[in-house]
């Protein structure tokens, strides 16, 4: 079978298996939903609530990412799954992008409630004219999320305490997201006068840090994998 | 200019042992959990594995499977050798070890396709896999979380059937099935074996898996014997 068909054999298999456990739907997004609430519990002024509401988009996209990625990688090895596939000699690559996809996927759906979250809980408002930015925002955000999220998710899934091994080596590669993201997403919604001009080149940053991991994860993912099972 | 990717031949796969190990090593955290195996095991055989805990069993499956490397010696599967060729190995080998390999938020069915897929086998291929070890009918839409430990079991192997699994690895593969799984599962090895698969089995049930083996080794301390043989 071709790279794309087992990627996308495995990306439904995660989707399936997501649909039925409800873990996103009932724990994750709740979760979000919740750091959101207690982000304007921190920050009690309307004001400034609004300042910074992309960066908090942002955070809690980035604590609930370690949450989707831990899930993603212990349907694997709750009974010895990711060994299986290795057996079977399935392309890890394809494990790789396959996972990204499932993974992209999930955050997609949790940065638009998180969005919907910032206009509700923050006052944010988003204009018009800065749609096309915010979603290609989520979009090159999601994929090198995701692809980080996989990689690392797959770098600790054979290692001891790797629930606090995955924050503390995720966290620090993802601050180029965060900080792209977030002056994108101000841009786009026009925070603090930021004109709309000023975050496309945010965009530059988030599309190389995608392809970087997109490919350089693909590459990596096999070798890791055997290395950490 | 495209190039054609090289795809490795094993040399003389006809005249090849399935298994052929001679004086392999393998260590784990510098400790030698085989030391210097050597074994023989030809195309349609069943040969048991036998051995107290902690001999080195579990190591032999998974060495054979690809997924521990050798040290020293040398060895092949089909051929191919074990420390270059393990890529090419693992998608003719099946290891069902203490784990089952499944997915608990999926059903029956949608395991044993999701594993068949991986080869290209198709839907009909995996129902009558399931149909083989009796995991059809009123069980192929249930959870595997759902499932009892012999049902599990019996997932897993038909997962194998549906991966077209030719060397057969099994680890205490009658633990947690009832008389009847047991009788099932020797049914399956040996309708294995009759359609060309080679079955190399660890187990404690000496006297069923005895029964079904062409072949018994002893596995102590990370060496093979053969009763019987020279040394």
């Amino acid at each position: 079978m071709n790279r794309w068909r087992i990627a996308r054999l495995i990306a439904g298999k995660d989707l399936r298996i997501e649909r039925r456990s409800k873990v996103l739907t009932n724990q994750v997004l709740p979760f979000a939903g919740v750091t959101m609430v207690m982000f304007a519990f921190a920050l009690d002024a309307s004001n400034l609530l609004e300042r910074v509401a992309p960066g908090l988009i942002w955070l809690a996209t980035l604590f609930s990412l370690l949450v989707l990625v831990q899930r993603s990688f212990s349907i694997e090895g709750e009974d010895g799954a990711l060994d299986a596939l290795r057996v079977a000699g399935v392309d890890p690559v394809a494990v790789y992008w396959g996972k990204s996809i499932a993974l992209g996927v999930q955050l997609a759906v949790l940065e638009v409630m998180l969005l919907i979250a910032a206009v509700l809980l923050y006052g944010a408002e988003v204009p018009l004219g800065g749609v096309v930015l915010l979603l290609t925002t989520l979009v090159t955000a999601t994929c090198g999320l995701a692809c980080v999220g996989t990689l690392y998710g797959g770098l600790t899934a054979g290692f001891t305490g790797r629930e606090t091994l995955l924050p503390l080596l995720v966290l620090p590669v993802v601050a180029p997201v965060l900080i792209g993201a977030t002056r994108a997403v101000e841009s786009a919604l026009g925070t603090g006068g930021v004109a709309l001009s000023e975050g496309w080149p945010w965009i530059g940053l988030l599309a190389v840090f995608a392809v970087a991991f997109g490919v350089g994860g693909a590459l990596a993912f096999g070798p890791l994998i055997e290395e950490a099972t | 200019m495209d190039v054609e990717p090289e795809v490795p031949n094993p040399p003389s796969v006809a005249a090849a042992p399935v298994v052929a190990l001679d004086d392999a090593v393998a260590v784990i955290g510098g400790f030698p959990v085989l030391a210097g195996a050597t074994l023989s095991i030809g195309v349609g055989e069943i040969v048991l594995l036998r051995g107290p805990n902690g001999a080195g069993k579990t190591s032999l499956l998974r060495m054979c499977a690809g997924l521990l490397p050798i040290s020293r010696g040398s060895g092949s599967i089909f051929g191919f050798d074990l420390a270059t060729q393990r890529d090419s190995i693992r998608p003719r080998v099946g290891l069902l070890g203490h784990r089952n390999g499944l997915y608990g938020d999926l059903s029956v069915f949608e395991n044993v396709t999701f594993w068949g897929s991986t080869v290209g086998a198709t839907s009909a291929e995996a129902e009558a896999a399931m149909s083989r070890l009796g995991v059809d009918g009123r069980l192929r839409d249930v959870v595997v979380s759902k499932l009892s430990a012999g049902q599990k079991r019996r997932t897993a192997l038909a997962c194998l059937v549906a991966r077209r699994a030719e060397l057969w690895l099994l680890d205490e593969p009658h633990a947690g099935l009832d008389a009847a799984g047991r009788d099932e599962l020797d049914g399956v090895l040996r309708q294995a074996v009759g359609s060309g698969a080679t079955v190399l089995v660890a187990s404690h049930e000496l006297e069923r898996a005895g029964s079904l083996a062409d072949r018994i080794v002893d596995v102590v301390a990370g060496q093979v014997h053969e009763p019987g043989a020279s040394t």
